[in-house]
């Protein structure tokens, strides 16, 4: 190994929607190691924080990902440009996700959750499943990677508006199509709220559903126990660490209450990290 | 024949050190180092070197110091220990070689763990500690190859990994890269130290020393990779088939929780995540720093070794009120006795003999208080102490807003479900032979992979012998 292959220059980037941007990065050994559901960890300064992002895709000497401005950490990150360099990048980590052949597979993605499912549903095509994809996001400008699905044997789109697509949520959609289809499996990514929908609905229809739980996280090397979360199943109930027994876990057994009032544990300290940033660099015009 | 009092060494004042994380110990003066080694018998028979994991000929680096020949006390601890610096700070010297000095039965034992510091820290204050490529550690390493030059140019030609870089992957590195060995140590994190970095705080060791330390192996060649995990990032085969030996260190990083309902409240942390926020990110200073911290008014801290110690005393420097809960008594606590010492000097309160029975929350799913209930000490249990058994009814709650647990680690199993050949014993330790050899030849490990989480000095230990079988791998 030699430290230049893994510079973590931004070799591509790209707006996808308002606050949602696609970035290639340079590193070799993440580059060729990736697998469909693992994710990095990230710092963009000294100072920064360890912040998990998907890996959407990867070529042998680069991946790319696909983030949300959401708070200070990814705000700053949307603001890099091409030939900027991540302070620090290590990955990949969790475990991938379960590529075999399954039979018909319902994947769904909503928000940038779209760009999670994207190398699974590449990956489970190739390995002969039947696959029906779902993406939806509010508007068709929020509609991120439609284009990129073209493989799928079949693509339905949602938009809460309309503009595109379905009229309506990824979950109406899901329904629907429950009801048409038999699956034997389903993945569902996307914010919490939509995962913990889409798993309630998997219940009823006693199909596994594989969601990739987006915990707080440091280490990301089942070193500080902070990602925890509580699986329960008929007859037990579990503490999993996400970094390394997930980051996907079958959503019928998450508890999801505990799971998402955890995703909440800093929201003073964000806001204020939010406000101080902005107030020093003014209007995120990058965005 | 009377006995000197021991020599108080030089602290911070609690009042002045409560709000910050600069270094409790001072440390000697070269003029109180020196009176302490005067008190020094110089026995025959040195009984503290028993006591020592590493064996350091103790009276022989002390009388150095009386000779004012700082250098060869240097050249004498360094030829036992790689990190005296780190050790002279953290060692349970009470337990170890200070507990098994003869002056314990006239008095106080020498102060073998300051005098060491003082030592390793003139060194490098006065830079003859980069010498280090001279200082050979394990003297039966140049015993394997003195007969044999061509072993010591095969050598030259072999190619380790090393897999973490806490005290046991730091001492494998430098061992073998002072023979010339090239050495890739490989590290998950961003920072290189283990335990040392994330976890031990600022207050007992400063993190420029160890710094230091890994700038030194940089020195000697040993080429350093951070933020990589091996595993997924480098799989263990490929390991196998690049290096001509791995060493796995990767330590008992995984903490475990009580699981008493409420375990998923927020406020509850286990240490490990307290610490690392508060020492690798540095949340103490947020928001200048990103990492955010939860700091709490009121802290619980359940435990009682050096975990609980470092936990309770970051809390308190951040501001909070601190208790600690124990479930036995004060004479059974693991920790360290001056960490114990300190915490009660600071303020911090303790319950003994009581133990969490549950967590508390308000409707937000915020952490508001830990139900506690009260123990009595029963039969001795396999570890020969005597086991806590809860009294019946004597239920209580103490206020809290952050609840810590320090109840130990476990394996760390981020490597080890990679690498299923490798053997490991049914609490999921690494299995290996007195070289630390495993079950596939070519791999060798240590520290608290091997053990379960124990110390800095056996980590070390354990590496040295690693770095020795090793060498006897590689050129049989
Ligand atoms: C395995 C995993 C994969 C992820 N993949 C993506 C992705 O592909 N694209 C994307 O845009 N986002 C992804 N996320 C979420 C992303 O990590 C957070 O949005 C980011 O950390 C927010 O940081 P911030 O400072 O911008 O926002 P903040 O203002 O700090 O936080 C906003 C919200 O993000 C979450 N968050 C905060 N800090 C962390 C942290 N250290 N780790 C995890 N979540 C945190 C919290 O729920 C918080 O309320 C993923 C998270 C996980 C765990
Ligand atoms: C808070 C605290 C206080 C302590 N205080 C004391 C004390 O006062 N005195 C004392 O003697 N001992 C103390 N200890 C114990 C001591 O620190 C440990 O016994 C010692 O650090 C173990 O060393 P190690 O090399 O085995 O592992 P560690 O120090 O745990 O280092 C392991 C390293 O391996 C890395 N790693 C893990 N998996 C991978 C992977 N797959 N790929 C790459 N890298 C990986 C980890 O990130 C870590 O950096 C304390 C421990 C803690 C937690
Ligand atoms: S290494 Fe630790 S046990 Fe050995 S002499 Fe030094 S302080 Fe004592
Ligand atoms: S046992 Fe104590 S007095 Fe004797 S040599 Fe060792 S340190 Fe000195
Ligand atoms: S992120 Fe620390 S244990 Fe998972």
């Amino acid at each position: 190994m030699n430290q230049e292959e893994l510079n973590n220059v931004i070799l591509r980037k790209r707006k996808l929607a308002y606050g949602v941007h696609d970035v290639w990065i340079k590193n070799d050994l993440i580059g060729r190691q990736a697998k469909p559901g693992q994710f990095v960890i990230v710092r963009i300064s000294e100072k920064g924080e360890r912040i998990p992002l998907t890996i959407a895709e990867s070529n042998g000497e680069a991946f790319r990902i696909v983030v949300k401005a959401v708070g200070k950490s990814t705000y700053e990150l949307c603001s890099l440009n091409e030939g900027d360099i991540l302070y620090d990048v290590v990955g990949p980590l969790g475990k991938p996700s379960e590529i075999k052949y399954h039979g018909n597979v319902l994947i769904i993605g909503g928000g940038v959750g779209i760009a999670a499912i994207l190398p699974i549903a590449k990956a489970l095509k190739s390995a002969g499943n039947n696959i029906t994809v779902i993406i939806g996001a509010r508007t068709i400008q929020d509609l991120i990677l439609r284009d990129e699905f073209t493989f799928a044997d079949k693509l339905l789109p949602t938009t809460d508006d309309g503009s595109f697509g379905y009229k309506g949520n990824v979950i109406d959609a899901m329904k629907i199509e429950l009801e048409k289809e038999n699956y034997n499996v389903i993945w569902s990514i996307g914010p919490a709220i939509m995962m913990k929908l889409s798993s309630e609905i998997a219940t009823k229809y006693n199909i596994p559903i594989w969601v990739s739980l987006n915990s707080i996280m440091i280490d990301g090397t089942g070193m500080c126990g902070g990602c925890r979360t509580v699986i329960k199943t008929d007859n037990s109930e579990k503490i999993q660490y996400v970094c390394v027994d997930g980051p996907e876990f079958d959503g019928r057994y998450v508890d999801w209450d505990s799971f998402i009032k955890r995703l909440n544990q800093y929201k003073e300290q964000e806001k204020l990290a939010l406000e101080r940033y902005l107030k020093e660099v003014g209007e995120p015009t990058w965005l | 024949m009377a006995v000197k009092d021991r020599i108080p060494v030089p602290e911070l004042e609690p009042s002045k050190r409560k709000k910050n994380f600069m270094e409790v110990s001072l440390g000697y003066t070269f003029e109180l180092a020196y009176q302490e080694a005067q008190r020094c018998l110089q026995c025959k028979v040195p009984t503290c070197i028993s006591g020592c994991p590493v064996g350091i000929d103790i009276p022989g680096f002390i009388i150095e110091i009386v000779r004012g020949n700082l250098k060869k006390s240097y050249e004498i601890l360094k030829s036992y220990n790689y990190l005296p610096a780190i050790c002279g700070r953290v060692c349970p010297q009470e337990v170890q070689c200070e507990g098994a000095c003869v002056l314990n039965k006239m008095g106080k034992p020498i102060n073998i763990g300051a005098l060491e510091r003082f030592v390793a820290d003139f060194a490098s204050q006065e830079g003859f500690d980069d010498e280090r490529g001279k200082f050979s550690s394990s003297e039966s390493i140049p015993n394997i190859l003195k007969s044999e030059p061509d072993k010591v140019s095969a050598l030259k030609s072999k190619k380790v990994a090393v897999v973490g870089s806490g005290p046991a992957g730091l001492t494998v590195a430098s061992e073998l890269g002072k023979l010339g060995v090239k050495v890739h140590v490989y590290e998950a994190l961003h920072e290189f130290g283990g335990v040392l970095v994330y976890g031990i705080p600022e207050f007992r060791l400063p993190k420029e020393i160890v710094k230091r330390e890994v700038l030194q192996l940089e020195t000697l060649g040993v080429e350093l990779f951070k933020n990589i995990p091996v595993g997924y990032a480098i799989h263990p085969k490929e390991l196998l088939e690049e290096y001509d030996a791995v060493f796995v260190g990767v330590g008992a990083g995984t903490p475990k929780f009580m699981g008493i309902p409420g375990s998923e409240l927020n406020g509850v942390y286990s240490a490990n995540e307290f610490l690392t926020r508060v020492n690798l990110m540095k949340a103490y200073r947020f928001p200048e720093y990103d990492t955010p911290i939860k700091v709490g008014k009121r802290v619980v801290v359940v435990g009682g070794g050096n975990t609980a110690m470092d936990a309770a005393r970051s809390a308190l420097r951040l501001g909070a009120q601190v208790t600690v809960v124990y479930r036995r008594t004060e004479a059974e606590m693991p920790a360290r006795r001056a960490e114990i010492h300190h915490a009660k000097e600071e303020g911090i309160e303790f319950l003994f003999l009581t133990n969490p029975v549950k967590y508390i929350g308000n409707e937000s799913g915020k952490l508001i208080g830990v139900e506690c209930i009260k123990m009595e000490l029963g039969e001795s249990d396999e570890s020969g102490r005597r086991k806590p058994i809860p009294i019946p009814n004597s239920n209580f709650v103490v206020e809290a807003d952050i609840a810590i647990e320090a109840i130990g680690t476990e394996s760390n199993r981020f490597l080890l479900i990679q690498f299923p050949d490798l053997k490991t014993n049914k609490y999921g330790y690494i299995i290996t032979n007195e070289y630390g050899q495993t079950s596939i030849p070519k791999v060798f490990a240590g520290g608290d992979i091997v053990t379960g989480s124990a110390t800095v000095i056996l980590a070390m230990g354990a590496g040295k012998k690693a770095a020795e079988g090793i060498v006897r791998f590689l050129t049989e």
